[in-house]
């Protein structure tokens, strides 16, 4: 139920509703003054559609909706769509990173044109992530990848004047397009299978599907692949460096920490609801054992995006491998799952959950801070870098906060976000997983320290100049160090709630 | 509620600091550091506890709450403090605040960072010493190097950038290797413990609840464990030969951080080897008495050797250093009353001791601007508050009646020689006597060179006597050291009181 119990049962998608009428406000707003050059109005009304549908989301959590607590999840038009505690944990995740880039935005696309395009694209692709996140049907969840997918594309190449910027988001949009085409594919064959697109009845009819269990894994692994795309996970990674360091450093944030989460939210959602490993993995000879696959792509992921951060001259593309890295532990909520796992099962796809909404956090904060960089005209290779704590402490203060929290140093989120995950994989059975992320982890310092290095401990060049303090800028920075930060002392609700409602998933 | 108190108000202060301007950032730093030493010491004078925090006493000011619940075993933040921690607690507030003072001078540039992480230091370090949940207590661990890297490395001297890296990576790895083996501690009690609270964990331990763990039995894993938090603690503590990276470390950080790292970061060391390895794996530590009893003896001698042969008066003090560890460990080993609190009262002492040597060098590096023994002469003349106060430091180093120094190392001697731990004991004790001599001979050595004879300096600066707020920290700590060495019984009392269980534990192996 929703909160207002009288409400129609369609309020329970306000989240996705209050997003998709703000990207529509925002167009409005547009098409009656097309040259706009008020920034602040966008901005704002791009800010205050993402905080009320976050609010929105995050009140629903606490008041129990679509959770067990008040009568299950609530299907929607045909069960086409669901609302349940994950789609709203994520929502929550997509609509701060959202807020966060719109406030960053407010500076660095002061100087651009088509602002109004710019707010409504970054809007509609929220709208898609929190429709994938409650998408119940392969064919909503392609419909919903598609609308998450397509203004990305866009934004990606958005300073289409920059080279880089326009080559970035060709090479997005044809491995998004081929992608697509596998994903389509992969969902066909499964239909043919199961004669079902509704993810529980997939499961359902799982049960006569022995004979043709060849192509319900070829099926399986396309969709696989899918998500590998959207999550920048291998073998479907090789975008995302080029696209993170061409486009616009606010774009690359919701890119590499909002788009990455919708492609976990789903991906948990089919593979647990549609693929339970239990059922699929007796199927025929062999079966299809899913879980093994995530195994081998979490390690590969992780390893492959750390090695290649390290061996980074430029930051920005340095946090794209990063960011791969951080696909890798993510992946671990899957690839930790058993078919006789029990409760353990839900903890980790929480663990897996709570550290990518402290990735948000970390992640996006070190985007903006690129983004803040591009700003002040620095530069982008660790030399650069040198000395920009002199010149700007409180910028740097928060950019060290990112760092040390994405290679997992105590005291900050990312430590014990990550402690949390390799201890859930440790509980599954799954130490040797905990083993190499956590080697990983502490490979990452080394990159990671870098960047703190060269702020603070480096000499400033000579002509190292900062000009101006986007104010916006500052904002959405501090405000995400903040919560990095504050997530260590308050991580307690975050994992509870992120297990509780990734527990009902089984 | 007092230590949530006395932690948050220095993250405060450490937070307001931060955005001080540059002129008055010292000022406000020490002005803030304030509060913490009175919170120190209403908390002292609060002081209610008794016996071992971790072995069924009552620690003061506890805290227990739940903070995160995660599979099997939960984190509480637990905090509280008993005879072991109150000492360095008070300890840390008054040294900091004495090492910002002595910041005045030295650091020109970029001063509201520095005083920032001073204090942001101070916080952590009073976290690892309350801290009695073994999470709470790695968080803290952890994050006092994130400020030390910096203090270091943008700070520092020449070689600043290796000398931070170097420091970070060792003690950096040691944490790891220290974190595997606790875990499997953890593991080897399996359900016998529901959360990582260090009180609980000592008493299954002490219980006998521990079990075999991946392969090995029960006393192996102790083993095992010991030997993997020895080595972690003995880096930072450092014992030889780990303890490559001090004077590197020390030589490169300026005075107020060579304070801090001396005064305070060493102590972290020994401190968790007290409250881990010897409190939790007694029986284990007896077995390796033999090993540790000789690296003890081995970083007393070979810390006063690689101190005699050094020129940098900086470098002295910071090999000294490793010789006045090697005492703490061999009074912890000794587990008798005298030993065990003998170390935990030299921890204190060494920490104002060498305080005061590391910033009596510094004042003088100050105004000379060289280090070098061979570089001058006679700087008594010139300096001579300064020069009379480091003499009577160097005079407590060694050992003289009466100052904290003596009433450390003899507790210490006296229970080394009572120990039953083995019978070569009393030899070995005789061996570590030894490295007074050579301290002495060292530091007289030093001084006679540098402070005494007719005056000689080549340098073009202007030998006068330092400014009063580089002398007051000095001053201020060769008091604390006099009155710890007149009365000990101010600390060694609760030391003791919290000391004795550890020594009345049987064996559950």
């Amino acid at each position: 139920m929703t909160p207002l119990q009288t409400a129609p049962v369609w309020t329970a998608a306000a989240p996705a509703i209050i997003l998709a009428a703000t990207a529509l406000l925002l167009l409005t707003i547009d098409t009656i003054d097309p040259d706009t050059t008020n920034n602040g109005l966008l901005a704002t009304t791009a800010t205050l559609g993402s905080l009320a549908a976050g609010g929105v989301a995050a009140w629903f959590l606490m008041a129990g909706t679509g959770m067990e607590s008040t009568g299950g999840a609530i299907s929607l038009y045909g069960d086409a769509l669901i609302v349940d505690g994950m789609s709203l944990f994520f929502t929550l995740i997509f609509t701060s990173v959202a807020a966060m880039v719109s406030v960053a935005s407010y500076d660095y696309l002061a100087d651009e044109q088509y602002q109004g395009e710019f707010y409504s694209l970054v809007l509609l692709a929220a709208t898609g992530m929190t429709l994938m996140a409650m998408s119940n049907s392969l064919a909503t969840v392609f419909v919903s990848l598609e609308l998450a997918s397509l203004p990305s594309y866009a934004l990606v190449a958005f300073l289409k004047k920059n080279r880089g910027s326009v080559e970035a988001g060709l090479k997005y949009f044809l491995i998004g397009a081929l992608s697509s085409a596998v994903f389509a594919f992969g969902i066909s064959l499964v239909y043919a299978v199961t004669g079902s697109l509704v993810l529980p009845d997939i499961a359902a009819g799982l049960s006569g599907a022995d004979e043709l269990v060849g192509v319900l894994g070829l099926g399986v692994l396309m969709i696989a692949g899918g998500f590998a795309f959207k999550t920048a996970s291998v073998p479907f990674h090789f975008w995302a460096p080029e696209a993170y360091e061409g486009a616009p450093a606010p774009i690359s944030a919701f890119l590499s920490s909002a788009s990455k989460a919708a492609g976990f939210a789903v991906a948990f959602r089919v593979f647990t609801v549609a693929f339970p490993l239990g059922t699929i993995s007796s199927l025929g000879p062999g079966g299809i054992d899913w879980s093994l696959l995530f195994a081998i792509l979490a390690v590969v992921t992780m390893t492959l995006g750390n090695f290649a951060a390290a061996t980074q001259q430029n930051v920005k593309r340095m946090l794209a491998y990063s960011s791969i890295g951080h696909a890798g532990y993510a992946l671990i909520g899957l690839a930790a799952i058993t078919v006789d796992g029990g409760a353990a099962n839900g903890n980790v796809l929480g663990a897996s959950m709570a550290h990518l909404l402290v990735y948000g956090f970390m992640n996006t904060g070190a985007f903006l801070f690129i983004a803040m960089v591009e700003k002040w005209g620095i530069g982008r290779t660790f030399e650069d870098y040198n000395g920009i704590a002199s010149k700007a402490p409180i910028a740097a203060t928060a950019m060290t906060v990112f760092m040390f929290s994405l290679a997992g140093l105590p005291p900050f989120g990312g430590f014990v976000s990550k402690y949390a995950l390799f201890y859930s994989a440790i509980e599954s059975g799954f130490w040797w997983l905990a083993a190499v992320g956590a080697m990983n982890s502490a490979l990452s310092l080394f990159y990671y320290s870098r960047v703190v290095k060269a702020m603070w401990i480096e000499e400033p060049a000579k002509s190292l100049e900062i000009g101006s303090q986007p104010v916006g800028l500052y904002g959405a920075v501090v405000f995400a160090a903040v919560g990095t930060v504050l997530l260590l002392p308050g991580f307690q609700p975050v994992i509870e709630t992120a297990q509780t409602v990734a527990a009902a998933l089984f | 509620m007092i230590i949530e108190a006395l932690i948050a108000v220095t993250f405060l202060a450490a937070l307001v600091t931060f955005v001080v301007p540059d002129r008055y950032a010292g000022k406000a730093a020490f002005a803030l550091s304030l509060v913490p030493v009175l919170g120190s010491l209403y908390m002292w004078q609060q002081y209610d506890a008794s016996g071992n925090a971790l072995l069924g006493g009552s620690a003061a000011f506890e805290t227990d709450i739940v903070w995160l619940q995660l599979g099997q075993y939960d984190l509480h933040w637990l905090v509280g403090v008993d005879g072991i921690s109150m000492p360095l607690i008070v300890l840390t507030t008054i040294l900091t605040t004495l090492a910002i003072v002595s910041a005045w001078t030295p650091i020109t540039e970029r001063q509201s960072q520095f005083f920032g992480l001073m204090l942001f230091m101070e916080a952590n370090l009073l976290g690892v010493f309350t801290a009695l949940d073994f999470f709470v207590w790695f968080v803290f661990w952890e994050a006092v190097l994130v400020p030390m890297y910096f203090l270091i490395g943008v700070w520092g001297g020449p070689r600043r950038k290796y000398a931070a890296i170097k420091f970070f990576v060792y003690t950096n790895i040691a944490s790891l290797v220290m974190f595997i083996g606790f875990i499997s501690l953890v593991f080897g009690l399996g359900d016998s413990i529901s959360s990582l609270r260090l009180p609980e964990i000592a008493q299954a331990l002490q219980a006998g609840q521990l079990g075999g763990f991946a392969g090995l039995s029960a006393g192996a894993l102790a083993s095992v464990a010991f030997i993997a938090m020895f080595f972690g603690f003995a880096v930072k503590v450092p014992v030889a030969p780990l303890h490559t990276w001090l004077p590197d470390a020390h030589v490169e950080a300026p005075t107020p951080v060579s304070v801090m790292l001396a005064g305070v970061l060493l102590k972290m060391g020994t401190y968790a080897l007290l409250r881990f390895n010897f409190t939790m794996l007694p029986e284990t530590a007896r077995s390796f008495a033999l090993p540790i009893a000789l690296l003890a003896v081995a970083s007393v001698i070979y810390g006063a050797l690689l101190a005699l042969a050094q020129q940098d008066l900086k470098r002295i003090v910071a090999y000294s250093s490793v010789s006045s560890m090697g005492y703490v460990i061999l009074g912890l080993i000794a587990y008798t009353t005298y030993g065990v609190g003998g170390a935990t009262f030299q921890m204190v002492a060494h920490g104002l001791i060498s305080g005061l040597m590391f910033m009596a060098v510094g004042v003088i590096y100050n105004t000379t601007h060289t280090r070098m023994v061979t570089d001058m002469s006679g700087v008594a003349d010139r300096m001579p508050v300064t020069a009379g106060i480091f003499v009577a430091g160097a005079f407590g180093y060694m050992g003289l009646p009466l100052m904290a120094g003596f009433a450390a190392e003899f507790f210490i001697f006296k229970g080394a020689f009572e120990s039953t731990v083995m019978e070569a004991m009393p030899l070995f004790t005789g061996a570590a006597m030894f490295g007074i001599v050579i301290v002495a001979g060292y530091l007289l050595f030093a001084m006679q060179r540098t402070l005494f004879g007719p005056f000689e300096f080549d340098g073009d600066y202007e030998i006068t006597e330092a400014p009063f707020h580089d002398v007051a920290p000095l001053a201020v700590l060769l008091l604390l050291t006099i009155v710890l060495g007149v009365s000990p019984d101010i600390f060694f009392t609760m030391i003791q009181d919290a000391v004795n269980p550890i020594l009345e534990l049987g064996g559950a192996f």
